[in-house]
């Protein structure tokens, strides 16, 4: 058996005993007095206005979709911006820095290529009228 | 000249036919929104895409001329990979020709339809090239994704929606099968690279480690969903009824070809060293699937339905072929799919041509008497449903590629005998359906009150007839395509001359 993984199994044990633990011991000892403001989902909050099973624009929907598609964008952004260096090195960085006269534009490319599909997924969006509420 | 892929210029210049497709897809996507929604548009983008296709038809053409070569990488540069190209090319020309005059039929005028082909095509294309299992996946998506919004595309039918949210959910099911089993793969051998998964298999004498095992198991159930592969084949019907006729054939010719071109090379490149094993499943595949499509089929009084559970029969007919694992079996496998792509699009063009707007003409009904009010159209489809039969010299080229098939089972280092037993008793039952047709429309009366079948517009009529005249002449004349398909699987996918021969050698030591 790989002992490796023990710590893990313990934790998990731990935790699972923890949140047995606490929820019999709460239901044990309280003293219950309930009220119709304590027994509501959210006892601070607003309150609920009936079903949230309604029918929704559709606009919604089109605003979530595009707000991921160029949401995620950044999630391949950030990376690049931290491999910046060694991306426009052509041979391997010595000391953090590229040797003279082996600068690369392939990392700018890189990125130029993504951003030019990413635009033109945009004007597509803008030319389909999907960025307009109304 | 041999391309070195871990430079960037030389891997753009191996994927340079993919590139000018997608690029050319964006921009088309461009002039299908710069304005509203009408049939004109609808066709000038619907030509662009033809031409476009046509294009890098000609460039795949060109490129496989000079068969350039690559040491391993992330992108196969060889000649299945080209094969496949073209026939992937072909089924896309055949789907944007007939797409051009079904959709304003049937009031469908987004220009984006022919776009969403392109880039389902390019997808393809990225399948067969793919030599590392990160890019194979990508294809797929790139082909999914495009595909599950194509079935959809006749807004205004439940049936289409019903098709498309069926074929994507249970899409998205089997996607989450193939990237587990691509994880356990790379899991147990290190490697994402197919030609590197085969060598450590061997290396590292993991025939018998389960983690592979579970992981080809895995992915054998995910292409077998995208193969539409008895079991897995159950959203195949609905998603072919439903979705618009064109694309129907599409799926049905081109999804399915890149399927297995991406099965294929994995299987071939990555797995020959536990040939044992997976022979055993990928053989249960191909018997169910045969059995299951060509008696299923019998039953079905819709002829897009008939042809889904058809389709379903020629996958097993096909995994026939992959369960034999030789070079001779990629040759044979090549062969079958360009002649099951003309015969199976020209019986959807044909359906197309017999329907009126509103979805109709699939009915076995609207096919009566077909022979007395359009004797052309009748007799194109007799070519159709006798080549996808295999029927000798009427069907064509159908009848040579079950022979190839045939050949390439029997004459296999490891003799798939029993399958090849299977094969011809299910066609000959699959000729129950077939030939149905075939006798519907030359001996049935046409129904008086049977709509009159409008002229045919001029790009089915074209498909119609040069698909026609494909599938004889290659019929009488096949040498010229099969020593072309012998030459494209010689050089590509070297490993599979390692397939089942080596794999006992392997074993023996």
């Amino acid at each position: 058996m790989d002992r490796t993984y023990l710590p893990v199994l313990l934790l998990l044990g731990f935790v699972a005993l923890n949140a047995v633990l606490i929820v019999a011991l709460s239901s044990l000892v309280i003293r219950r007095r309930p009220s119709p403001v304590k027994d509501s989902p959210y006892e601070s909050g607003i309150p609920p206005l009936g079903d949230a099973r309604e029918r929704f624009s559709i606009k919604f929907y089109m605003v979530a979709m595009l707000f991921i598609i160029f949401d995620i964008e950044t999630v391949f952004l950030i990376p690049w911006g931290v491999y910046y260096r060694q991306l426009s090195c052509a041979v391997p960085m010595v000391n953090n820095v590229c040797p003279a006269g082996n600068v690369s534009f392939f990392g700018l490319g890189e990125m130029l290529v993504f951003m030019a599909i990413l635009v033109v997924g945009f004007v597509y969006v803008w030319k389909k009228g999907a960025l307009q509420w109304d | 000249m041999p391309y070195d892929l871990g430079i960037p210029g030389q891997l753009t210049l191996a994927l340079a036919p993919d590139l000018v497709l997608l690029g050319g897809a964006m921009a088309l996507m461009l002039v299908a929104a710069w304005g509203p929604e009408s049939a004109a548009r609808q066709r000038t983008v619907g030509i662009g895409a033809l031409v476009l296709c046509v294009a890098v038809l000609a460039m795949v053409i060109a490129v496989a001329i000079r068969q350039p070569s690559a040491a391993n990488g992330v992108i196969a540069v060889d000649g299945f990979r080209w094969a496949a190209d073209a026939l992937f090319l072909l089924a896309a020309i055949i789907a944007i020709a007939l797409s051009i005059d079904y959709n304003p039929r049937e009031g469908i005028l987004a220009g984006e339809a022919h776009v969403l082909t392109l880039f389902a095509t390019g997808g393809m294309m990225l399948m067969a090239a793919a030599r590392d299992l990160m890019v194979l996946f990508l294809g797929i998506e790139l082909m999914s994704i495009a595909v599950y919004a194509m079935v959809g595309l006749n807004r205004r039918s439940p049936r289409a929606a019903e098709g498309s949210l069926k074929y994507f959910l249970l899409g998205a099911f089997a996607t989450a099968f193939l990237l587990y089993g691509i994880a356990l793969v790379y899991g147990a051998t290190g490697s994402t690279n197919l030609a590197e998964i085969g060598e450590r298999i061997a290396a590292l004498g993991l025939s018998r480690s389960p983690m592979l095992l579970v992981g080809i198991a895995l992915l054998l159930v995910g292409f077998g969903f995208k193969l539409a592969a008895a079991p897995f084949h159950m959203w195949a019907p609905d998603v072919y009824e439903g979705a618009p006729t064109p694309i129907s054939g599409f799926m049905a010719a081109g999804v399915k070809a890149a399927a297995f071109a991406a099965f294929l090379r994995v299987w071939l490149e990555a797995f020959p060293g536990v040939y044992t094993e997976w022979h055993k499943a990928v053989w249960w595949l191909a018997a169910t699937t045969m059995v299951v499509g060509n008696i299923i089929a019998l039953q079905q009084k819709n002829l897009k339905r008939m042809l889904a559970y058809s389709s379903i029969g020629h996958t097993g007919f096909i995994l026939v072929a992959l369960a034999a694992g030789t070079p001779q079996a990629a040759t044979a496998f090549l062969f079958y799919l360009f002649a099951y792509t003309l015969a199976t699009m020209g019986a959807f063009a044909v359906i197309i041509a017999v329907g009126q707007s509103g979805g109709s003409g699939d009915r076995i009904e609207d096919f009566h008497g077909l022979w007395h009010s359009n004797p052309g159209l009748a007799v194109a489809m007799m070519v159709f449903m006798l080549a996808l039969l295999g029927f000798p010299v009427f069907g064509g080229m159908g009848f040579f590629a079950k022979w190839y098939v045939l050949q390439a089972a029997l004459q296999a280092p490891a003799p798939q005998t029993r399958l090849a037993i299977i094969l011809v008793i299910t066609s000959t039952i699959s000729a129950g359906y077939y030939v149905w047709v075939v006798m519907v429309m030359f001996m049935k009366q046409r129904a008086t009150d049977a709509l009159r079948i409008p002229p045919m517009p001029a790009m089915t009529r074209w498909v119609v007839t040069a698909s026609v005249a494909l599938i004889l002449f290659f019929g009488v004349y096949p040498e010229p395509l099969v020593r072309l398909a012998r030459a494209s699987t010689a050089v590509g996918i070297a490993p599979v001359d390692g397939g089942p021969a080596s794999t006992a050698a392997l074993q023996g030591q």
